[in-house]
């Protein structure tokens, strides 16, 4: 893999909650994104995918404490917390919002809107800034001239369309992408992601797409990394992901996916995820996990390298525990 | 199969039109504005048997959930028709309906909303008893914890006494179930009744419905996802701008796809499988606007196979040259 744009090791996130208690909403995340890589963060609700990347952008509210490194090109932006993270955010490194379509202010036009981080970071401004936004609304395939118009004169995918001409309005190098496609139509979607493929390949733009819906990382990143209660249990190239994973979790959650030709029974997982405010003691997935042995209950796993960039937090990777189990 | 002995499907819908009117406001009315209207369904026909599950399938603003609201009467279509166990129920007033309402029931999307969060699960499941006056007072219980347990809840005990806050939302949904199995409806009809839910659950609400259609109810599901609807429907009809434009066999329509807008729905649902590389066909811009419903056939601005003749001709559902089945139908005259 090429040097790493951007890296996040060992991350950690805490949300103060009240009498005294933490909830830990992601516990250990690491994972580093090649430039122009299509990443992927997949997840259910809850796993902390959202977290993660708020992590990345320093986003997060002040009742969460931040542990570990977000290293860009080689330097850790949070050695000095908001100050070293600011003068990288939108120009570096971009979000797109969930729901980022319905965020626009109602009474200022597009244009003003994906203007306005330019002029923040005092990139571009007057003229000048009409004429980027411009090239960006073109980028995102959105005639120049609809500049101009409110929100509620784009349809909903006109409107992501521009959402994402707001975050590249300052050429970032690592676009994060959180559900950018889940409110809208099976064909807007797909427009979407065409999109956002071709910017990636264009402008040589990193990408984390964090997604719920497997089948969409699939057709769309080289590599994923499994959530579940707060910690990446797996992570590879996506076809390993799906054809050869390595933990059970994975599986389970491919074969929870209906897919239109397959006509094997699509099953549900028993049970749902381990609450994040208490010490989590063994595998966070055992309770619900189909091929649990001995180790699982009491012991934690950790990532374990499976060969070519393949990780898998599970014991039955691990020779040694099968050995003691059997 | 009803009392007289005659065959007919649990559910006919025939020729059903529902539109909606733009308020004009005051000026509108004083300037005598044209009454405009958004055409929501126009003119769709399909029935449905006993232990049948039908997918209407389509984009948001394709007409499905008004549909489904006509069909269970919660707005009043224009015209048409809409039998029920062989009875017209299209211009029955309200006190009529209600007995009927037993019979059908529907659930909704989003089992975060659909749930009062100041009833315990009990409260939630007996109401429509109450309502209804289905049962007394003592056998009433028995009937909550049945439900329950039909819905998957089991031991109902656990279950009872929580509020919904206290409940996943794959077990709210089952709540919401279970609130409409108590009345023993025929017909179920369920609005995206997984979308809101994490992939892992959905596969166990499916299940469940799956399971009642087994035991003999018709269900007529709402869907935006192809691939849920390829999986569970027995049947399904895809929905464009308030038509029918194809409908079949679920097999079929999915592996056999006939009309263009279909194609293109298909080939551009995500596969699970990263190898898979088929090409989607993406087809550009947005469905128009259900005011203006375009000449001839509706799909003809976005059709990748416009024939000069589409603009003038609105075709209607017929079965395919190379159909691989008679109920097969497409809307479209190239097929």
């Amino acid at each position: 893999m090429k040097a790493p744009v951007l890296e996040a090791r060992d991350l950690h996130v805490w949300f103060d909650l009240p009498d005294d208690r933490e909830l830990h909403a992601v516990q250990g995340v690491s994972f580093g994104l090649a430039p122009g890589e299509r990443f992927g963060l997949v997840g259910e609700s809850g796993c902390g995918k959202t977290t993660t990347i708020l992590g990345l952008m320093g986003l997060l509210p002040p009742t969460a404490s931040v542990a570990g490194q977000v290293v860009l090109e080689g330097d850790n932006i949070m050695a000095r917390g908001e100050s070293s993270v600011a003068p990288h955010r939108w120009k570096d490194i971009a979000m797109i919002f969930q729901g980022a379509m319905n965020a626009f202010n109602p009474v200022k036009t597009i244009g003003d809107q994906i203007a306005e981080p330019m002029e923040v970071h005092g990139i571009s401004e007057g003229d000048a800034a009409r004429q980027r936004v411009g090239e960006l609304l073109e980028m995102v395939g959105i005639s120049r001239d609809r500049a101009d118009r409110y929100p509620h004169e784009f349809s909903g995918g006109m409107r992501q369309r521009a959402a994402i001409a707001m975050a590249l309005a300052c050429e970032p190098k690592v676009l994060l992408a959180d559900e950018p496609t889940t409110a809208l139509d099976v064909m807007v979607q797909a427009q979407i992601l065409q999109l956002l493929v071709s910017l990636t390949h264009d402008l040589g733009l990193a990408m984390v797409l964090v997604t719920h819906d497997l089948p969409l990382i699939a057709q769309v990143c080289n590599r994923a990394a499994v959530m579940y209660a707060g910690e990446i249990v797996e992570q590879g190239e996506t076809e390993t992901l799906y054809h050869d994973p390595g933990h059970p979790y994975t599986r389970l959650l491919f074969a929870a996916t209906p897919d239109l030709y397959d006509e094997s029974n699509v099953t549900s997982i028993p049970g749902g995820p381990p609450r994040l405010d208490r010490e989590i003691i063994g595998c966070p997935f055992a309770p619900r996990c189909d091929r649990t042995f001995e180790p699982c209950p009491t012991v934690r796993p950790e990532l374990r390298d499976l060969g070519a960039g393949h990780t898998a937090a599970c014991h039955l990777n691990d020779p040694v525990m099968r050995a003691a189990a059997s | 199969m009803s009392t007289n002995g005659q065959v007919h499907p649990l559910l006919e819908v025939s020729d059903l039109v529902t539109r909606y009117p733009i308020p004009r406001g005051i000026l509108g009315t004083v300037a005598g504005r044209p009454q405009q209207q958004v055409h929501a369904v126009e003119g769709i026909s399909f029935s449905l048997n006993q232990g049948e599950m039908l997918a209407l399938v389509g984009e948001s603003g394709c007409g499905k959930t008004t549909t489904a609201q006509s069909v269970m009467r919660l707005v009043q279509p224009d015209s048409g028709s809409i039998r029920f166990e062989g009875s017209d129920i299209s211009t029955l007033g309200f006190r009529e309906l209600r007995p009927l309402r037993k019979r059908m029931q529907i659930i909704y999307q989003d089992p975060y909303e659909s749930l009062d969060p100041r009833f315990r699960v009990r409260q939630t499941i007996e109401e429509p008893l109450v309502i209804h006056g289905v049962g007394t007072r003592s056998d009433r219980p028995h009937r909550v914890k049945e439900a329950l347990v039909r819905a998957g809840l089991t031991p109902p005990e656990l279950y009872i006494d929580r509020y919904p806050h206290e409940l996943s939302g794959g077990q709210r949904q089952r709540v919401a179930i279970a609130a409409s199995l108590v009345l023993d409806p025929k017909l179920l009809v369920a609005d995206e009744p997984v979308s809101m839910l994490d992939v892992s659950v959905r596969a166990g609400i499916l299940g469940l419905l799956d399971a009642l259609r087994k035991d003999g109810m018709g269900i007529l599901m709402i869907t935006h996802d192809l691939s849920t609807a390829a999986h569970f429907a027995d049947r399904i009809a895809v929905m464009y701008l308030g038509r029918i434009v194809e409908e079949g066999p679920a097999r079929d329509v999915v592996r056999n796809p006939q009309h263009p807008y279909t194609k293109a729905l298909i080939s551009v649902v995500p596969k699970r499988d990263p190898r898979d590389s088929s090409e989607p066909q993406i087809l550009k811009g947005e469905t128009p606007n259900p005011v203006h419903i375009p000449s001839g056939c509706r799909f003809h601005p976005r059709c990748p196979l416009v024939t000069p003749e589409c603009p003038r001709i609105d075709p209607e559902l017929r079965t395919p040259k190379d159909g691989t089945t008679p109920d097969h139908r497409a809307a479209c005259i190239l097929v």
